[in-house]
């Protein structure tokens, strides 16, 4: 049996896929929709769903909606926003019990999606578009959780270095939306995006759970009449370019340790067959308790608490990140270089490229057990256009040799070093 | 070894106490490709006076010693035991709270070989002067970055607001002073005291065969001599039920305030059966009061006081117990205000009968929803054990609280003298 039964087929305007599984006591339903990272967009896509679930028509306010996720033993009800590649995914997420697991059994399948589609496709409106009572407060709460950004200094470090390194693109932008875009929306401009939505994203629809002897494909055709649309196939994420010159950028505020962010190109993507050395690559840097990051910086010099470094999968970049004192600057990004040259020279040995490999399948093994993380490393196949099963990514990693980890070494390039620092310093 | 079976969760757990006093639970998940096993002790950050094993007179260790043993754990005179885990495929980990300390891995491979690891690592100390020295630089760090995270602060600053003695107003980690007086005898002092078997639980929950489990851990327990040792005996100075600071307000580099209201409970000690029944009636109550399908959540929300930041929760451990609700806000007095005035409103009404229905639905629902993770199965059932409680009691007891339960826990619990309130503001 697949490590994933994933089975998908196309469902009107909307890809319908299951994941008939018994681990679970509930059943978890993940709603994408995907379009392109615009500056123009960003602002009301950001907005939209938090409107969505704050009203439909029936249940006209969020007490309402949460009163009847409620009845429906605590059925969860989440929005999320999320830049992947040159888009921007707008995710619904619900969770509702088994009713196996419970002392009556009362059917919940159908009444939690019922709701679900009430909060997708039946919003309340207004005379003009959207309730604007509801618009107002939302918008009033997106420019908090916008400015709340700067308060978490790992977060505003990270959105700070991907402005850097792409001033005049997209992949720019944070997936909040912008702060002095807020107040231009009106619940009529935002209603005339919704539509525009309904019709020409791109939707996926995840169920993961028990779902013997449920009519799913019926009860989605029914309750997520979306029409038929175009094909997006052709749609990619263009990887950010290698030709880059280094650049250092610094800010301070009043903090005690500083956060230094390094942001690299790698030009390996998802879709390509490089992206098993790649990730090798960065375990072996980064990624691990055994990678050089974490032995050298922390381990070997105590200069911080965390050293580590992650890949975004669709844009081909790496970005290092580490707590450390300011006075301790230099040198630590000077181990940190030093690291990647030991990883482009090939200052590595087969042990530890068989204890990376090994984590690798682990952490992709224990994603699958999370239900949410099993819809994550779905989606990845949609967003690149490249399916891959859990199978074939095990094997793909398994086969990478030292060459292939030499040449993305090889292909990696720094681009810009972000401090932010402490006044004192 | 014994088989518990819980039928309407369609689970089974096996428990088996070994000779030392090691307490082994294993949980069997089908379907699953990881097993995730924690090794705990009794001990956390609040445990700093006591008396040492083999002691006679009691003494008080440095703070954040609990944490920084912890730390100290991993490493042994030839190599660094998260190296062992990660070249048998498992990734490893370690948490200290103010009751526990917790080391714990989890893999898809390799169990037995893991769970060896693990049970040797925690049964061998290595600690050296040079290594000590080592680790100070490196949870100063930790410090520090816990010291510019706001939320932490806030929170933090709440709990320290509650307290007059108890040492859970002392940060987990300790402070970059108290840290430095650490040495590696006081290490070995505090390992002695604390890690034996009879102070400890093991939990396996996955993908695993209990029989293989339990037989190995008793060959790996017999071949250790372990002497019986007495429980340990804790000191705690008597702590007054009234808060000792009303209201603390933190400068930060933030552009949205944060604010935090708690209240102390003012009766701790309970355990068992007792603590539960206490603890999910106020969890009750504050799904009541602030629940998203609250007339109080839908007012604060809607008058922008709140925003998707507001969270609330009450906890309670042997010694202390404490209420703590708030959120990111624009007006950071008037939230703390109201949040009082509609606690006391609520406190005077009682509970109806229909929306206690849906909030218990909705408690059984989102417990069933934990199992599906077996961290929270695993670190829940040992919390619960150390306070004599029993994790798969949640439903049947959720199922029998009353209206009456929940009004007599909340009279009780919301007191006005123990109030406080902890803000987080933009620096001028």
């Amino acid at each position: 049996m697949a490590i994933i039964p994933h089975e998908k087929t196309s469902c009107g305007g909307l890809t319908l896929h299951r994941i008939q599984t018994d681990k679970y006591k509930t059943t978890t339903v993940v709603m994408q929709f995907k379009a392109k990272l615009t500056k123009d967009t960003v602002t009301e896509r950001a907005l939209l769903p938090y409107v969505l679930q704050s009203g439909t028509a029936q249940y006209g306010s969020s007490k309402a909606v949460r009163t009847e996720l409620e009845k429906l033993y605590g059925a969860t009800l989440g929005v999320d926003l999320a830049k992947k590649g040159d888009f921007h995914i707008m995710t619904f997420r619900m969770d509702f019990a088994n009713e196996k697991f419970l002392s009556e059994d009362d059917p919940l399948f159908k009444k939690a999606l019922t709701l679900l589609a009430d909060v997708v496709m039946n919003p309340k409106t207004g005379y003009a578009g959207f309730d604007p009572s509801i618009v107002e407060k939302e918008k009033r709460t997106m420019k908090q959780r916008i400015e709340s950004i700067y308060d978490d200094k790992m977060r505003y470090s990270n959105m700070r270095l991907t402005q850097e390194m792409f001033p005049d693109e997209p992949f720019g932008l944070h997936v909040f939306g912008e702060s002095e875009q807020v107040d231009k929306v009106t619940s009529q401009s935002l209603y005339d995006y919704y539509k525009k939505i309904c019709s020409e994203d791109e939707i996926d629809l995840y169920f993961v759970g028990n779902l013997e002897g449920i009519e799913v494909e019926s009860i989605v055709k029914e309750l997520f009449p979306f029409e038929e649309r175009s094909s997006r196939e052709s749609e990619t994420t263009v990887k950010a370019s290698l030709e880059v010159e280094e650049k250092e950028v610094q800010e301070t505020q009043e903090i005690k340790q500083g956060k230094l962010h390094m942001g690299f190109r790698s030009g390996v993507g998802y879709a390509d067959d490089e992206y098993y050395a790649l990730q090798v690559f960065n375990g072996m840097f980064g990624g691990f308790s055994h990678s050089k990051l974490f032995r050298n910086v922390r381990e070997k010099e105590s200069l911080a608490y965390y050293a580590a470094s992650r890949y975004e999968s669709h844009k081909g970049l790496i970005i290092v990140m580490s707590g450390i004192e300011a006075k301790n600057y230099s040198k630590t990004v000077e181990i940190i270089k030093e690291q990647l040259t030991a990883m482009r020279n090939g200052d590595f040995n087969e042990e530890e490229m068989k204890q990376t490999k090994t984590m690798i399948r682990n952490q992709l093994l224990e994603t699958v057990d999370d239900a949410k993380g099993m819809v994550e490393l779905l989606y990845h196949g949609v967003v690149s256009r490249k399916l891959r099963s859990i199978e074939e990514w095990l094997d793909g990693v398994e086969a990478v040799t030292t060459e292939d980890i030499l040449a993305v070494a090889d292909k990696v390039k720094l681009d810009t070093v972000y401090f932010l620092k402490g006044e004192e310093a | 070894m014994k088989t518990i079976p819980f039928n309407q969760l369609q689970e089974t757990l096996y428990h088996q106490t070994m000779d030392n006093g090691l307490d082994v639970y294993v949980l069997p998940k089908k379907g699953f490709n990881k097993t995730y096993a924690t090794f705990t002790t009794k001990y956390g950050s609040v445990d700093n006076h006591f008396v040492p094993l083999n002691g006679s007179e009691n003494i008080q260790v440095p703070d954040g010693i609990a944490h920084f043993l912890e730390h100290k754990l991993f490493e042994k005179e030839d190599r660094d035991v998260f190296q062992d885990f990660s070249k048998q495929g498992a990734s490893s980990n370690a948490f200290t709270s103010f009751t526990r300390t917790a080391y714990l891995f989890s893999t898809t491979q390799n169990v037995m070989q893991n769970l060896e690891t693990l049970v040797n690592f925690v049964q061998d100390p290595y600690f050296s002067d040079k290594s000590v020295e080592k680790e100070k630089g490196i949870i100063g760090q930790e410090i520090e970055m816990y010291n510019d995270n706001s939320d932490w602060r806030a929170y933090f600053g709440v709990i320290e607001n509650m307290f007059h003695h108890h040492p859970v107003k002392i940060d987990i980690a300790g402070t970059v002073e108290s840290i430095a007086k650490i040495t590696k005898e006081s290490l070995y002092t505090c390992y002695e005291t604390f890690y034996h078997p009879s102070n400890m639980v093991l939990f396996v929950v996955g993908a695993v065969e209990p029989n293989e489990i339990m037989s190995f851990v008793e060959k790996n327990q017999a071949a250790k001599s372990y002497k019986d040792q007495p429980p340990v005996e804790r000191f705690f100075d008597e702590e007054p039920k009234k808060v000792a600071e009303k209201k603390r307000v933190l400068p930060m580099s933030v552009q949205v305030a944060k604010c935090l209201v708690g209240f102390k409970e003012p009766n701790p000690g309970r355990q068992g059966e007792e603590l539960l029944k206490h603890e999910l009636s106020i969890n009750l109550a504050l799904d009541l009061m602030f629940g998203q399908s609250s007339e109080n959540y839908e007012t604060l929300y809607n008058e922008g006081l709140i925003d998707q930041s507001f969270s609330y929760d009450f906890t309670e451990e042997e010694k202390f117990g404490f209420s703590i609700l708030g959120s990111n806000t624009s007006s950071p007095d008037e939230l703390a205000d109201r949040l009082y005035n509609m606690i006391q409103s609520f406190k005077n009404k009682a509970v109806d009968e229909e929306q206690l229905e849906r909030i218990r639905k909705k408690k059984i629902g989102s417990f069933l929803r934990a199992l599906n993770s077996p961290e929270f199965i695993a670190n829940q059932f040992t919390r619960y054990r150390f306070n004599q409680m029993d994790l798969f009691e949640v439903v049947p007891v959720l199922e029998a609280l009353t209206a009456k339960d929940v009004e007599k826990a909340v009279k009780e619990h919301f007191a006005e003298e123990c109030f406080t309130v902890c803000q987080v503001v933009p620096k001028a």
